[in-house]
């Protein structure tokens, strides 16, 4: 009886509009986007593929490919750092706020600014090889728009806060409200205060993971990191159920 | 010992006469599909040439294949696990279109469309990767028969490799036909360089696939894949290969490349290796032992411990017995006419050649010997229009002695067999110069010139007790999968995603788009279209007549029970 109370208490203090932003969103957007893995793996695995254009034009993606990636890996493990693990670890491990912040705009501008040199790089050709574009498909298109503009976003949000104010210590309430939504105790009022940059670079990611499972960039979630311990050659016997269809119901085969 | 069997090929290629049947029925088989205009699991070269994709045997710009490293073991060229995924953003040694080609179309329909005019239409070439007009530049047989040789000769891989000579009578021309398929190695580099693990090699029959729904378009096997056999299609993401026909050699048929070959110069059977041997025999110090190492991998079948062996691993008796008459084991072990091609790649292939014995007789005779002399035979095998060093080349990374051997094999086998035809008496001198008995020689003569089709194709079918989860046996009804994904048209993903249909529906369906689609992009009204040719006379597709006029009238043809006939 207590804990419907307390969350009466709280959805008083916030907004609706805060409340369906920071609470509903994320939950729906986590849902479609695991679920909607799930769906895509079972259904279409024969659509999960990077379906690379490498064969029309390689010279301007050997540049841009690699730096976009690499630039995301990194920004991605910026992410994890500055979200997922506490101010107070880093404090503890003899990392002050300063020397943090330091490091993560050093980190965070170099990689930033290569994953947008590289998107736009990579934009810039999907656009103009011809058969690159005409391999693009709608879906593609808005894959693109969604991407450019949460990285755009989240770099603006970096570069305003440090010119503008002396830097925005977003470990004290973005990453707190980030963590709250995986211990199922959202905390809205974290967010509301945030600045209006990290706020939209926020909402863009959460439609980002929601369109995920919808694009290609699903190839991320099969990143081949089991090549480094798997045998060289595969040896598969030939299927249990060979065929495109699972046996019908009553049909299996039995046993060995 | 572990003993696998594993389904392999030979060519005999003094009989093929490149008229690439081979590859045009595969084509029409496999890969008439958008995405794989440019690929050909068969082709046939003209060698000397450049092959396809052009100078693919040039392993030090394309890092195919297996190499020794410094410690002497063995490693793939274009780098290992780490170097793989370092580069796996872009692929710094794929093949390019322009290596293999620009596919395209003719804009047919002008020829039908065009207007009352003075000079005939033209149906213009249009590019299937862009759509635009293109001028034709080079294709995938554009060297065929030594085609714009004085141009393009000299970059042939090979002929920098061999002497100064060769260079020469490459003047004089010489030339023949290499048919190529998949190799469906023993050591399959494209499998290993597969960061998804999607490309597997079957352990009943060791035919190498690449699993469709597991591979994520990494592109790393093209690179591995020193016979550049491996190909990317650009609609579907997804690395496509020769399936060595799997789902007819599964029920004993012959794969479409053989059983259309004009000259019947496709042997199909069973080998037995001795799979914990391959990796000692890959990593042979001297390339040019690579061919013993590789026959010494090889089980003898007639071997009661290899028969006993192959039944404790689950090998089921009548494969071993098929691999007791595999033609392909008798050409590469029991006459040792056969030869692997390139073993230098170290992945240890599995469609391997009878070299051709090129115009000698007429040769000889020229000399104004008489050719059909053993003696003289022999003498002219060493000054073959086709340089025994160019085949050298090709079949024993170098060395001219096995080649120069079978070619002897072969000169010998001719000369006994004249003496024979002609009535007289056959001399043993001559199976026996070549260390061959007579009766073997005969049956080698009946196995490359008589062999009928169950002689040339031994290849046992996949068990029965399978039979009901095998492709193209389903014994459920494959239409009830009708509008279905896959099925011609576009998943929710773009192009061809979602499941994947049978073989027989997607061929179907693929035969039933090329013949009611008229322009080389899908046209729009494509779902409204009726094709005659598949119309089996029942029902009324959609289409098929124009929209009827709504309402009243006299009836629209009726129900079919007779109440609506106007009465007199």
């Amino acid at each position: 009886m207590t804990a419907p109370a307390q969350h009466v208490t709280l959805a008083a203090e916030t907004s609706t509009g805060g409340l369906l932003l920071w609470v509903v969103l994320p939950y729906v957007c986590l849902a479609v986007f695991v679920l909607g893995h799930i769906w895509r793996y079972r259904y279409d695995k024969f659509g999960w593929t990077t379906r690379s254009s490498q064969l029309y034009e390689r010279r301007l993606l050997r540049i841009g490919s690699p730096l976009f990636h690499f630039g995301i890996l990194v920004v991605l493990l910026g992410h994890i750092g500055g979200l997922v693990i506490p101010k107070s670890w880093t404090e503890a491990a003899g990392i002050s706020e300063h020397v943090y912040h330091i490091g993560a705009v050093f980190l965070g501008t170099i990689a930033g600014v290569c994953t947008l040199g590289g998107l736009t790089i990579l934009i810039y050709r999907r656009r103009t090889v011809g058969p690159v574009f005409s391999a693009t498909t709608r879906n593609d298109k808005a894959m693109y728009v969604s991407l450019t503009l949460t990285i755009a976003l989240g770099l603006a949000a970096t570069v305003a806060a440090n010119t503008v104010g002396g830097g925005y210590d977003y470990r004290e309430t973005i990453s707190p409200w980030f963590r709250s939504v995986f211990y199922f105790q959202p905390d809205p009022d974290l967010m509301t205060g945030a600045p209006v940059l990290f706020q939209l670079h926020a909402l863009s990611a959460l439609l980002l993971f929601a369109a995920w499972p919808f694009t290609r960039l699903v190839h991320m979630l099969t990143a081949p990191v089991g090549y480094l311990t798997r045998p060289y050659v595969v040896y598969r016997s030939r299927d249990t159920h060979l065929g495109a269809r699972a046996p019908r119901r009553g049909w299996e085969r039995s046993g060995t | 010992m572990r003993v696998m069997a594993q389904m392999a090929m030979v060519m005999n290629l003094d009989k093929c006469i490149g008229c690439h049947t081979c590859s045009v029925t595969c084509k029409q088989a496999w890969t008439n599909r958008t995405g794989v205009e440019y690929v050909w699991f068969n082709n046939v070269e003209t060698r000397p040439g450049q092959g396809y994709p052009r100078r693919y045997e040039d392993q030090d710009t394309w890092q195919g294949g297996w190499e020794l490293n410094k410690r002497g073991r063995l490693a793939l060229k274009a780098g290992g696990r780490f170097k793989k995924l370092a580069q796996i953003f872009s692929n710094p040694k794929l093949p390019a279109l322009d290596d293999y080609y620009e596919p395209w179309t003719y804009d047919y329909e002008t020829l039908t469309n065009a207007p009352l005019q003075n000079h005939t239409p033209v149906a213009r070439p249009k590019s299937l990767i862009t759509g635009k007009d293109m001028k034709i530049s080079w294709s995938a047989n554009w060297d065929d028969n030594l085609g714009g040789a004085p141009e393009h000769g000299d970059k042939d891989v090979l002929l920098s490799q061999v002497s100064e000579k060769i260079k020469f009578e490459f003047e004089q021309t010489f030339m023949f036909y290499l048919p190529r398929i998949c190799e469906h190695c023993l050591n399959p580099s494209c499998a290993a360089s597969c960061p998804s693990g999607a490309i597997y090699k079957r352990e009943e029959d060791g035919i190498v696939l690449v699993d469709q729904d597991r591979c994520r378009g990494w592109r790393m096997c093209v690179t591995g894949c020193p016979y550049k056999k491996v190909y990317f299609n650009h609609r579907t993401g997804k690395a496509e290969k020769c399936t060595f026909c799997f789902p007819r050699v599964e029920v004993g048929l012959p794969t479409v490349c053989s059983e259309t070959c004009v000259g019947r110069l496709r042997y199909i059977g069973l080998v037995l290796y001795d799979a914990d041997r391959v990796l000692e025999a890959a990593s042979t110090p001297d390339d040019t032992d690579l061919y013993e190492a590789q026959r010494g991998v090889f089980l003898d079948p007639n071997d009661p411990a290899v028969v006993r062996e192959a039944e404790n691993a689950g090998i089921p008796r009548d494969w071993v017995e098929a691999a007791q008459r595999s033609p392909v084991h008798a050409l590469i072990n029991t006459y040792k006419v056969a030869l692997p091609l390139h073993p230098e790649y170290r992945t240890m292939p599995m469609v391997w050649y009878v070299p051709p014995l090129s115009p000698v007789v007429d040769a000889v005779r020229d000399t104004g010997q008489d050719a059909e002399d053993h003696r003289n035979l022999f003498a002219a095998v060493d000054a073959l229009r086709i340089p025994v060093d160019y085949l050298a080349q090709l079949f024993t990374a170098g060395d001219p002695a096995p080649v120069d051997a079978v070619l002897r094999r072969l000169a010998a086998m001719r000369a006994y067999m004249r003496d024979i035809n002609l009535g007289r008496e056959p001399d043993a001198r001559i199976p026996e110069a070549v260390g061959m008995g007579e009766e073997q020689m005969y049956d080698m003569y009946r196995l490359l010139a008589l062999a009928k089709y169950d002689e040339r194709y031994v290849i046992p079918p996949a068990h029965a007790e399978q039979a009901h989860s095998l492709e193209e046996l389903a014994t459920v009804c494959s239409l009830d999968y009708d509008g279905g994904p896959g099925m011609g048209g576009s998943g929710p993903f773009g192009e061809s995603s979602g499941g994947a249909a049978p073989l027989a529906v997607e061929n179907f369906h693929a035969l039933r788009h090329r013949q009611t689609s008229d322009t080389a992009a899908t046209p729009t009204d494509k779902a409204r279209r009726v094709n005659l040719f598949n119309w089996d006379g029942k029902g009324r597709p959609p289409g098929l007549f124009p929209n009827e006029p709504s309402g009243g009238g006299n009836g629209t043809g009726g129900n079919g029970d007779g109440k609506d006939e106007p009465k007199p």
